[in-house]
């Protein structure tokens, strides 16, 4: 859900890509990896070729909208694709992707039972998935503008993304929302106190009047500008993942120290989102990605991976030995207390889907 | 009028091009938006069970239906996003004529030797891609971009360009100018200009001689020009999305939004089918007018 590239890339890259990626189809020796963009520190992918002698291919993606659509048509020619949450119930559903061998993965012990729970909903015994990467949606914000126009207010509610009369002393400095229904709805049901699951069009009929409420505020709806904007001091504030966010913080103390950004989940609580391994149905090379799986789940290397994302990752023992800034920074990693009010979601009914997505284009247009 | 002579396979290839890349990707288009969407791979049905032979295929053609496109026309959405994609379109295609013209009518005038020059500038855009290229107006249109820092220095207030409708056509006009210039130039280019001559032998002025002797002999251009421009620019996706803002309502994002968010093949399908349908009427009309001139000619 590292939702960090252009959204473009789907209207021209994907459709080529459709075609491109049946060519590629991996000989042995060869790993086709498929995964968020900015997603992994390259040198785990030199270590692991040197280890093992699979060339790794790796590719990437920006949306998971583009990633489904690309798995279900098929011959992909990928062993490994990264998809989020709510999206894995679709693809086990459609049978486009394999279960796993257990056997072939010794270092699942390695496994943090605490944030497995979370998987259940979506793949109930984690039967055809490993995670990558986990983390949260809240808010981002630039502290000296919010303090300058509403001073005194502690940034630990969604109130100051959603209420109206907050939004309406922000607009000026510009406010983000994602543009993410299935993530927008989740975490505005839950705020409404909500089932953040629930299957009921009225809820997210709530939902949609006090999206349009707060619609003239809000300058843009994007899954990835946010993090650029932010550090750059065009806007003030963005619901976005935490990882991007963090990322935006870091950009803009590398940048001179002149924007100083924070994030936070708020304590109406908030949505926790994986990022998992999954093995396409027609994955040419299954032995490699099961060979890049096990190197994944050794608790040095997530934790390298960990380092570099500025996302927690779901192995216990790796916490140690992920770096201190980041292991120790309740928002990548949150207290147990704060554990206690995120929630997962898990896949729509089309015709929901449908309907949601529906309201979501009537926020975003009016229409 | 007796035929032309026979070119033999030469005479084929259009049609063969035409076959290939038109109509057989549009006919598999408009089977898929005939279908149903459904949870497998690929996501919709029905398909052609090929081992069950005749009966098969007569169930594929029985399980499909005008479904999506009824559905269409209840959404009011669909609608509205055509017509705005419609204003989106005319309207950048009337900029486009009233800034392409007079450039195309200065490159017409000059000596040969420069006209070759001048060719090469409008189409030296295109040797950097058309996505950087429209990445280079976000750097230019965004709040601290260079034009208000621009703006800035001479102490004008600042403008807010970037996400809205206003940049969308600064980046349609930008984009497609040189389709604009370049079918312009070309009838410009070849027009004698001792008719000009004649005409003020016969005491027109040069306003006079413009309105009615270069500007309708102009028209065959004036119509590819904006045919050229209009048609793309109806479906187009990377400018809004780019340029606009989030209400920024065109038909290439809400065929993005049936393809990808809702994974409704078919709805998307029936969207694009219905915008080539309506477009192709100024075509026929254009073709029309070209034959009626080429034959008044004779």
């Amino acid at each position: 859900m590292a939702d960090w590239g252009k959204r473009l890339g789907t209207a021209a890259v994907g459709m080529m890509a459709l075609v491109l990626a049946s060519c590629g189809q991996g000989g042995p020796g060869t790993l086709h990896i498929y995964n968020w963009s900015d997603y992994i520190d390259p040198a785990i992918l030199k270590d692991f070729t040197k280890e093992t002698g699979v060339k790794v291919v790796y590719d990437t993606f920006d949306s998971n909208e583009v990633l489904e659509t690309k798995v279900l048509q098929g011959n992909t020619g990928y062993d490994l694709v990264v998809p989020s949450n709510h999206n894995v119930p679709r693809y086990i559903t459609a049978g486009a992707i394999q279960p796993l061998d257990k056997s072939k993965l010794t270092g699942l012990s390695n496994l943090w039972p605490d944030i497995m729970a979370y998987m259940e909903p979506f793949d109930p015994g984690a039967k055809y998935s490993v995670p990558y990467m986990w983390g949260t949606i809240g808010i981002g914000y630039n502290k000296d503008a919010i303090a300058k126009r509403l001073p005194g207010v502690t940034i630990d509610s969604w109130d100051i993304v959603f209420k109206p009369e907050n939004l309406a002393k922000l607009k000026d400095c510009g406010v983000y929302w994602l543009d993410a229904s299935e993530d927008m709805y989740a975490v505005a049901l839950n705020y409404l106190g909500k089932n953040p699951n629930s299957t009921a069009l009225e809820d997210y009929q709530a939902a949609t009047e006090m999206f349009l409420k707060a619609r003239p505020y809000i300058r843009k709806f994007h899954s990835s500008e946010s993090i650029e904007a932010l550090a750059n001091g065009d806007i003030c504030i963005a619901v976005g993942y935490s990882g991007d966010m963090l990322q935006a913080k870091s950009r803009a103390a590398e940048a001179g120290d002149k924007v100083h950004l924070d994030y936070v989940v708020p304590k109406e609580g908030s949505q926790v989102w994986f990022d998992v391994f999954t093995i396409p149905k027609d994955a040419p090379n299954p032995a490699a990605a099961y060979k890049f799986l096990d190197y994944m789940l050794r608790p040095e290397v997530i934790a390298r991976a960990s380092t570099f994302t500025e996302y927690a990752n779901a192995n216990k023992a790796a916490t140690a030995l992920v770096a201190p800034d980041v292991r120790d920074n309740p928002n990548v990693y949150p207290t147990p207390d704060q554990l206690l009010t995120l929630f997962v979601t898990s896949s729509k009914a089309q015709p929901l889907l449908r309907d949601v997505n529906r309201q979501w284009t009537r926020v975003q247009t009016g229409q | 009028m007796k035929g032309r002579p026979r070119t033999g396979l030469a005479a084929l290839a259009p049609f063969l091009w035409l076959g290939v890349f038109f109509l057989f990707p549009f006919l598999l288009v408009a089977k898929l938006s005939l279908s149903d969407t459904a949870l497998a791979m690929p996501p919709y049905a029905p398909r052609v069970d090929w081992s069950a032979g005749w009966a098969g295929v007569r169930a594929f053609f029985a399980a499909l239906d005008f479904e999506t496109y009824a559905r269409l026309t209840r959404d009011s959405l669909y609608i509205a996003s055509y017509l705005s994609s419609l204003m989106f379109a005319a309207v950048a295609t009337g900029i486009l004529l009233v800034i392409g013209y007079p450039i195309a009518y200065g490159m017409s005038r000059f000596a040969a030797s420069t006209r070759q020059a001048l060719l090469m500038a409008v189409i030296l855009p295109f040797w950097t891609s058309f996505l950087i290229r429209v990445y280079a107006w976000i750097a230019v249109l965004k709040p601290e971009g260079l034009l208000n820092t621009f703006l800035s220095q001479f102490g004008l207030p600042e403008l807010n360009l970037l996400n809205t409708d206003t940049a969308v056509y600064i980046g349609l006009v930008y984009a497609y100018l040189p389709f604009m210039v370049l079918p312009l130039y070309a009838v410009l280019e070849k027009q004698d200009q001792s008719l000009l001559e004649a005409a003020a032998d016969l005491g027109c002025t040069r306003t006079q001689a413009f309105w009615r002797v270069t500007f309708p002999l102009s028209l065959p251009g004036v119509g590819a020009g904006a045919l050229l421009c209009f048609i793309p620019m109806v479906g187009e996706f990377v400018i809004p999305d780019l340029l606009g803002g989030s209400g920024t309502l065109m038909l290439g994002k809400t065929i993005w939004t049936e393809f990808f968010a809702n994974r409704d093949w078919p709805a998307a399908s029936a969207v694009a089918i219905a915008m080539l349908a309506t477009l192709v009427i100024p075509i026929v009309l254009y073709q029309r007018q070209q034959t009626k001139m080429i034959e008044a000619g004779r």
